[in-house]
């Protein structure tokens, strides 16, 4: 069972044109920022919008083929959960999970102990006599996943499953996302501008800006190579291009880095922020890579203080708050940054 | 209250029938210049029957006096008596029937007796080359044809019920009208084979609409009583449109419009 | 769904809402003040009275029924499909509103009456008259009523949610099934409403009436056109008729809104 589409898509600015194919027992993340189509991606392979063209096809059966066949989205055999849950107000837990059984021709009372089951399986078992209305954020979208597995369909869409709830109930609620996806025999598309749900949830990720695929690997190596600036602070890491010369790399935007690879011709060089040391005077002995730069911007992040650092070479070096005191920085500040080549890493663009 | 809106606007509407002008905003300045003109406002309220007479009358004495300005309200005299008991001003009040022109009397609304200046009679209508074949009054005990009566409470339904009453005809009607101009309505359109109205309603309907007279209408003249009011505001004007009405050109234009004079 | 937090309405909107309920009730009052209540007995014990108001309510319900199954059906379309023209359908079909009911009787006349477009093939070919019977009383409260509802249910379809209908989609759920089994639920309060408006504007309909079913006791002699002509010959009953219609349609309504609606209902 695989889904293969390629889906283009124009409407207004948004201009998509994306290629992708899922194969059985998968689950691709769809990872890009606000407005880059990727609910419009998801909209289209569930058969809610017609694409203005390109081919969708599911295990083999084509589901749409510019224009010449449609199947609506009622026929298509796929389980949808969105963001906000969207489960039935005026139905019981038990009726929305039932739901999809019932418009399928299951008797009532299978279709209820089947909605049952899955209750059960998404810990919400004596829930099913409540509405919607009086289960919790977390609940609700179990509840919903329960209603888009209980079909068992070939094809899983998650539009942002997790991006409504709070940040104690998304731990759990992606934990056991992650479960019920590993047990899904079908094609699994995950909707998400949050990289966590996609590490933690995706065996592939598809990185779409501006309507196009511009990155496509496991979430480890989107991780650690990340393509464009989107995806690398995303990643948490400053990219910079530039072109490779033996163990040096001349940057597009002047500069030269030491890097702890060797690398030739045009190639991406990425810098975790953390590794980024920051003096007051230029520092004295080994390092090869030191830039003098200008404090342009600080913001607390978590335990570090995160400062962006205006220069020949645009760094971003995370320092402790301790430091950060110590140096008695205040934005505009002249500062030295150095990084050592073997924390610079280096790979082809 | 829905109910009340409905039927003030069907007051507003049935008072804009012909050319009227609203009841009771004229505060007419009254009266006779030095050379016996008049001038001023002159109100006349008259039943809806005489839209069209009454227009050209009061264009004729606007034509003699160019200061003077005549304005009507038209509507059922029912309508008419119960805005005049309501306080309407007015000058002048003429009611298609003696049981209306009673209920302004008898508030002691009048200047003078009111004096009957035109009757009517009522006449059968039916559609142009009469499609149901009436040819008389006992037609309308047939309950095979369309028949439109007005209701008894208006006046020519009650003037239809003491017309059968005195023939010994049991009439059939399908629907009572609330009154002529909706009867005719129904005889034009073709929806009713007859209806029973008053000659000068078959004659203002125009083409569309045939009249068959009947022996048995004599026995139910309608008759028409004027009267200027006592709280007349150009009592001078009201006299002279009284006496227009009752002069010879009044009957003329009466006789012409279908209604017999006295 | 209970609103908390009475008290304190400004004054800007409290005097003029004051104002507008004075203006509405007034002359409700003076009706229940003006009406002959020594007599209220003989009046109401005549049988047309009886028959008038059975008409009455028995025509406006049947009225909303039909509303109901021809007007949701015009809200959906007009709200959901995306059919061209739209807006013109919106504009027709919101005619009978502006259209004086007088004139839409007679309208009514041209196309079902015995000479109308329509009227004339059926009552040559079938003997089927329509006019000056119950059935013309219906449809003359439904042409007039009918906008009423599929305004409201129109508005309530627009309000709701349509990534419902998406959600029922993914669940296999045709286009229909989605509108009976979401889509209509969800809009059930507005539903309810527009019924409701529907139901009081057929019991008050006159002009239509008068005109396309004529005036016959116990057929097609409803309470307004029985209120009307009893105003002329005397006010008096037409006073004692009109607050029989008030009581039983507020009776009505009231009654509906708590056995049917429910509290959180829009009435």
């Amino acid at each position: 069972m695989t889904l293969a589409a390629h889906v283009v898509v124009q409407r207004g600015a948004l201009h998509l044109d994306v290629d992708l194919t899922v194969a059985d027992g998968e689950v691709l993340a769809v990872l890009g920022p606000n407005g880059a189509g990727k609910s419009t991606l998801l909209r289209v392979l569930a058969g809610l919008l017609p694409p203005d063209g390109g081919r969708v096809a599911l295990d083999g059966d084509t589901v749409w083929d510019d224009g010449r066949d449609h199947v609506p989205a009622h026929e298509r055999s796929l389980g949808m959960v969105f963001q906000d849950h969207l489960l039935f107000p005026h139905l019981s837990v038990t009726e929305n999970v039932a739901f999809g059984l019932r418009t399928r021709g299951v008797r009532r009372a299978p279709a209820r102990a089947a909605a049952e089951e899955w209750l059960a399986r998404v810990h919400l078992a004596g829930l099913g006599d409540r509405r919607p209305g009086e289960l919790s954020g977390g609940q609700a979208q179990r509840a919903a996943l329960a209603r888009a597995l209980v079909v068992d369909p070939r094809l899983l869409l998650l539009d942002e499953p997790l991006s409504a709830l709070d940040a104690r109930t998304r731990l759990t609620v992606r934990a056991e996302l992650r479960r019920h996806l590993a047990e899904f025999a079908g094609s699994a598309v995950l909707v998400s501008h949050d990289p966590v749900d996609a590490m933690a949830l995706a065996d592939r990720v598809v990185v779409v800006e501006d309507g196009r695929v511009v990155q496509t690997g496991t979430p480890a190596e989107v991780a650690r190579r990340p393509r464009t600036d989107y995806v690398a602070r995303l990643v948490g890491l400053v990219l910079l291009p530039g072109t490779g010369a033996g163990t040096t790399v001349r940057l597009d935007g002047g500069g030269v880095v030491s890097v702890g690879g060797e690398a030739t011709g045009p190639v991406f060089v990425a810098v975790r922020p953390a590794s980024v040391s920051l003096y007051l005077e230029r520092p004295a002995g080994s390092p090869r890579n030191v830039w003098p730069a200008r404090l342009a911007a600080a913001t607390p992040h978590g335990s570090v203080v995160r400062c962006d650092l205006a220069g020949e070479v645009p760094l971003t070096a995370d320092v402790t708050a301790t430091s950060f005191a110590e140096l008695g920085l205040v934005p505009g500040a002249p500062v030295w940054a150095s990084v050592k080549a073997a924390d610079v890493t280096v790979y082809t663009r | 209250m829905k109910r009340l809106l409905t039927l003030a606007v069907l007051l507003v509407l049935s008072a804009c029938g012909g050319t009227a002008a609203d009841a009771g905003t004229g505060s007419s300045s009254a009266g006779t210049s030095s050379g016996g003109e008049l001038t001023g406002t002159l109100t006349v309220f008259a039943a809806a029957s005489l839209t069209d007479v009454f227009g050209d009358l009061g264009d004729q004495l606007e034509k003699q006096n160019p200061r003077l300005h005549v304005q009507f309200n038209f509507a059922g005299s029912s309508a008419l008596a119960t805005q005049l008991t309501q306080g309407a001003p007015a000058d002048v009040f003429a009611s298609a029937n003696e049981k209306q022109m009673t209920v302004v009397t008898d508030a002691g609304l009048q200047a003078a007796d009111p004096t009957v200046f035109t009757e009517n009679v009522l006449e059968i209508a039916v559609p142009a080359g009469n499609p149901g074949k009436v040819t008389g009054l006992a037609d309308f005990g047939d309950a095979d044809l369309t028949l439109a009566l007005c209701a008894t409470d208006v006046p020519c339904g009650a003037a239809a019920q003491a017309v059968f009453a005195d023939a010994g005809i049991t009439a059939k009607p399908d629907t009572e009208e609330e009154d002529v101009k909706a009867a005719l309505t129904k005889v034009q359109l073709g929806e009713v084979d007859a209806a029973l109205v008053y000659a000068t309603d078959v004659r203002a309907a125009g083409s569309g609409v045939e009249g068959i007279s009947f022996p048995e209408a004599e026995q139910e003249v309608n008759d028409y009583p004027i009267c200027v009011l006592a709280a007349a505001p150009n009592p001078d004007a009201a006299q002279a449109f009284l006496d227009l009405v009752t002069s010879d050109a009044g009957r003329r234009a009466l006789t012409a419009a279908g209604f017999r004079t006295p | 769904m209970s609103r908390r937090g009475e008290g304190g309405v400004p004054v800007p909107l409290l005097v003029p809402a004051l104002l507008g309920i004075a203006f509405l009730v007034l002359p409700l009052l003076g009706l229940v003040i003006r009406a002959p209540w020594s007599s209220i007995g003989p009046q109401l014990a005549q049988q047309e009275v009886g028959q008038a108001l059975r008409l009455s309510l028995f025509s406006a319900t049947v009225a909303t029924v039909v509303s109901l199954l021809l007007g949701v059906p015009i809200a959906w379309v007009l709200a959901r499909s995306r059919i061209r023209g739209r807006s013109v359908l919106r504009a027709l079909v919101t005619v009978p509103l502006v259209l004086p009911p007088v004139v839409g009787g007679v309208a009514l006349f041209l196309v079902i009456g015995r000479q109308g477009i329509l009227g004339r093939p059926l009552y040559e070919h079938l003997g089927v008259s329509i006019p000056f019977t119950t059935t013309a009383v219906v449809i003359a409260e439904t042409f007039v009523a009918m906008p009423f509802l599929v305004i409201s249910v129109e508005g309530a379809l627009r309000a709701a949610d349509a990534r419902f209908e998406d959600a029922a989609a993914t669940l296999g759920a045709d286009r229909w099934t989605t509108f009976r089994r979401v889509t209509l639920p969800l809009v059930a309060p507005g539903v309810a409403a527009g019924a409701v408006l529907c139901w009081a504007r057929a019991l008050g309909e006159f002009g239509a009436t008068i005109t396309f079913a004529g005036n016959f006791p116990g057929t097609t002699q409803t309470m307004p056109l029985a209120v009307y002509l009893a105003l002329q010959r005397d006010p008096e009953a037409a006073i004692v008729l009109s607050l029989v219609l008030l009581a039983v349609s507020l009776g009505t309504l009231l009654l509906l809104r708590d056995r049917w609606l429910g509290r959180s209902a829009v009435v």
